[in-house]
């Protein structure tokens, strides 16, 4: 049994249909990667799994548990934290009380505490006092990823890291990934970057228009299947 | 598109509007003549059903169509009504003219409380209006002339003297006193139609489409070149002038005056709100369902003193916490019909070509 | 006419104020709800109390103690039920409905009590006074302006220095995002307006035994509670109590001069500071 899977999840915003029937499946320890372009449904999948976005309870199932239905929280305690699109750090909040946070609703213990954020990500506990939002993109980055691995998450969802960062701090992101993974964390990773997301997944999913396209190993991918996928037929 | 024109026209007009306005027309004439077939007593029910009608329209062009919540609008109706005393006691003129010296009295104070309040955000706005409400009683109760604290009456010989009560009299056949009380009455009934043909002018204006956009979405109203706050002023203007002169009108035919009672939130705001908030808030039908059923509740329940007031406020609380569009919303949406329609209804036009 | 006197006598009674005010800017704070009915849940509270005192012969300090977590209770269940549906976009059902309440509160207690004036006894205390150099000081006066330091050094512990006030901080910035970080932002208004009925029923026990109260003066309360938070500027708690002595001072000073311009002196001091400063004394940096 996959500890996350997804299956024929819609997903709606009043009138407008974003997700068309996406199964998807995440195995304990994987990392997978979801690409498409803008308005493919990516950001809405990560929504619908963290429960910002309500679904059909078994069209999101986590150890075979019906979740779709659930709210933010709950899904949260559950164990599966997010790093949302835009890093959402809050203004009022300093750079550690960002990290506090992210245990508040599930203080569990594990490899995740204070100290061992700041081993992943130095920089932030130089400025642990000053307000989040004063930080550099990709340290605000850093944070918010800090932020979701202090639930001592079991499945890390990660909503386009690299969006609006430099390729030399995207770089600097993804160098602690491996260090995530050796701690136990399945991960899910929407990124429009092709190419980083396939040298941190084991698996891809290409979406397209609400709809998963093409899934499968980087290495057994050719890039024309992927093109295709993410754009469409060939332009 | 080959020089084919698409077939459609924008419509502000429903099948029940004309029909209604036709009925409109027939109550209204049967409203002028009422004084000749009614009795003093359900003239005087009337009067304040009529007036509490225009509050009503004011407060709902205010909050319910440019999101101004304001819950000082007995700043207006007291400084009206003390600016037509004071035309009166002072001036010695005709409490006709006093009263329009009441409604410009109410729009001059709209300026700078305007420029206060509207510093204000939102919720804040609302308890900023009321703080003016408090410093125009306050100032008016140091009015020594006019009675300070404890008020004074109007003079039985100026409004006996008003402008046209000889002509009624002999009209009627009546005595001096009822012939205020229909003066009154008409003039509430002209008030009434002439606010009510306002606030539905305005709506249909291209200021009224403004002013929808402002409540939806300032940000987008602002990009498209929507001056908000220039177009809020006007109608905060507008309804502080209309408010005044109804206050005005609401003191001519009490003749009995005091800071107290002329400034009262109950009685001018607390009122109004739960009339427009039952009949159904950002209509023009709304607050005339909402005064029918509050007079009703009125008459139901006057006896019972602070009963009734807890009950209307139940009932404010209730309402808009279930049916936030109030009971002739519920209707409107039910049954798709609205009598004085200000939304406008794209007909034909189909892309078929 | 001694001005020092004046002066500090009104600075006491801006703590009064920011007595009525705390709960309020603390609510406003975390979920933009303005609390039209603030001022007569500190009516409420005071009758509350008055029954607790003659009923069962507590001192009101004590009374205050029993009538806290009850406000508590209350706060919270008003949150939960009524309040927690009106929040959204618009403004207009939160205004509403608070307004809505404060009338049925006000015809409430007039039928439950009268319109009669009431006063909470507290024995001694209420003539209690010691002198300070040529200055003679009120023990109440002195204990409410003690009080409103201290309920806001322990709020502002809470709001900095806590698990609660982070969760606070953090709804009040981004409720969605606060939700994925296992914060249920409904439940956290709860606590947050329980927590400011809390307060209201220390603001109360002032209220009652400094001075006669009836079921109507709760409005005005409102006016002065909010008039304190905006001088003081939105969000900041110390700017509350320096609104609140401002207002104070004001009221005092109009009353020395003449009686009947005492309330006026207080809202056009008011009125004067929101012209020069629109954003108040402390205004928050984000907003």
């Amino acid at each position: 049994m996959a500890l996350l899977a997804t299956h024929g999840l819609t997903a709606f915003y009043r009138d407008f249909q974003a997700l068309f029937g996406v199964d998807l499946t995440l195995e304990a320890g994987e990392t997978i990667a979801i690409v498409g372009a803008n308005g493919a449904g990516k950001s809405t999948l990560m929504r619908s799994i963290s429960g910002v976005l309500r679904n059909g309870a078994d069209q999101i199932l986590f150890e075979g548990r019906p979740i779709g239905a659930m709210s933010a929280p709950e899904v949260m305690g559950l164990g599966i934290a997010m790093v949302p699109e835009g890093r959402k750090l809050f203004p009022s909040l300093s750079v550690e009380e960002n990290l506090l946070i992210g245990r508040y609703g599930r203080a569990t213990d594990g490899p995740w505490s204070l100290e061992t954020i700041y081993q992943l990500f130095p920089v932030l506990k130089e400025r642990r006092n000053t307000p989040g939002t004063a930080l550099s993109g990709g340290q605000q980055q850093m944070v918010a990823i800090g932020r979701a691995l202090m639930s001592n998450p079991r499945v890390l969802l990660c909503d386009e890291l690299s969006l609006g960062l430099a390729p030399i701090i995207i770089k600097d992101i993804y160098a602690a990934f491996p260090a995530i993974r050796n701690s136990g964390a399945s991960i899910a990773i929407v990124e429009q970057d092709i190419g980083q997301a396939m040298k941190v997944a084991d698996r891809l999913y290409c979406m397209m228009e609400g709809r998963v396209t093409l899934t499968g190993r980087p290495a057994e991918l050719s890039r024309d299947a992927i093109h295709a996928a993410y754009f469409g037929a060939h332009a | 598109m080959h020089g084919r024109t698409i077939p459609w026209r924008v419509e502000t007009r429903t099948k029940a509007s004309t029909v209604f306005a036709v009925i409109a027309a027939l109550i209204v004439i049967a409203g002028l003549v009422a004084p000749i077939y009614l009795p003093r007593a359900t003239l005087q029910d009337l009067f304040f059903i009529l007036t509490m009608l225009v509050l009503a329209q004011s407060w709902n062009l205010l909050a319910g169509y440019a999101g101004l919540v304001s819950v000082g609008q007995q700043a207006f109706v007291g400084l009206g009504a003390y600016a037509m005393f004071a035309g009166v006691v002072l001036l010695k003129l005709d409490p006709l003219l006093a009263m329009l010296l009441g409604g410009v009295a109410a729009a001059l104070l709209a300026i700078p409380a305007g420029f206060f309040a509207f510093r204000l955000q939102g919720a804040y706005f609302a308890i900023g209006t009321w703080v003016v409400a408090e410093i125009v009683r306050l100032v008016v109760a140091q009015w020594k002339t006019l009675g300070g604290g404890t008020g004074t009456s109007l003079p039985g010989t100026a409004t006996r003297a008003m402008f046209g009560t000889d002509l009624v009299q002999r009209l009627l056949g009546v005595r001096p006193a009822q012939a205020v009380d229909v003066i009154c009455y008409w003039l509430a009934l002209l008030l009434a139609v002439a606010t009510i043909f306002t606030v539905y002018r305005l709506l249909r204006s291209r200021h009224g489409l403004a002013l929808a956009s402002v409540r939806d979405n300032q940000e987008a109203a602002r990009a498209i070149g929507v001056d908000a706050r220039r177009l809020r002023a006007m109608v905060y203007l507008t309804s502080a002038f209309l408010t005044g002169l109804v206050g005005a009108l609401i003191y001519v035919q009490k003749a009995r005056i005091s800071p107290d009672a002329a400034f009262s939130v109950i009685d001018w705001t607390a009122y109004v709100i739960f009339i427009v908030v039952i009949g159904g808030i950002g209509t023009i039908e709304g607050p005339i369902v909402g005064v029918l059923i509050f007079f009703g509740l009125q008459k139901l329940l006057a006896d019972f003193g602070s009963i009734y007031l807890l009950a209307l406020g139940l009932i404010g609380i209730v309402i808009m916490l279930f049916a936030p569009q109030g009971l002739w919303g519920l209707f409107a949406s039910r049954t798709g019909i609205q009598l004085l329609p200000v939304r406008r209804l794209l007909r034909g036009g189909s892309l078929e070509t | 006419m001694n001005w020092a006197d004046t002066i500090l006598q009104g600075a006491l009674l801006g703590g009064l104020y920011a007595l009525f005010a705390a709960g309020l800017s603390l609510v406003f704070g975390i979920m933009r709800l303005v609390n039209l009915a603030h001022g007569d849940l500190i009516v409420l509270a005071a009758y509350l109390i008055l029954v607790l005192v003659s009923t069962l012969g507590l001192h009101p300090f004590l009374a205050v103690l029993i009538a806290m977590p009850v406000m508590f209770a209350a706060g919270w269940l008003l949150q939960s039920y009524v309040l927690n549906r009106t929040l959204g976009p618009d403004i207009l059902p939160p205004l509403l409905v608070t307004f809505g309440l404060s009338v049925v509160l006000q015809n409430g207690l007039l039928q439950a009590s009268s319109a009669d004036s009431r006063r909470i006894p507290s024995g001694v205390l209420e003539t209690a006074s010691v002198a300070i150099g040529p200055l003679t000081i009120g023990v109440m006066p002195m204990l409410t302006f003690a009080s409103a330091v201290a309920v806001i050094l322990i709020l502002n512990r809470v709001l900095y220095g806590t698990e609660l006030g982070r969760a606070f901080r953090a709804t009040s910035d981004d409720a969605v995002t606060a939700g994925l970080m296992g914060i249920k932002p409904h439940r956290t208004f709860a606590v947050a307006t329980g927590i400011a009925m809390a307060i209201v029923a220390i603001a109360a026990v002032f209220l009652g035994t400094r001075a006669n109260f009836d079921p109507t003066i709760g409005p005005a309360r409102l006016i002065y509670a909010f008039e304190a938070v905006i001088m003081g500027g939105l969000g900041s708690l110390w700017g509350t109590l320096a609104g609140g002595v401002v207002l104070g001072v004001a009221q005092t000073i109009g009353g020395a001069i003449n009686p009947e311009w005492q309330i006026l002196a207080g809202h056009v001091a008011f009125v004067l500071v929101l012209l020069v400063r629109p954003r108040g004394f402390f205004p928050r940096a984000v907003d």
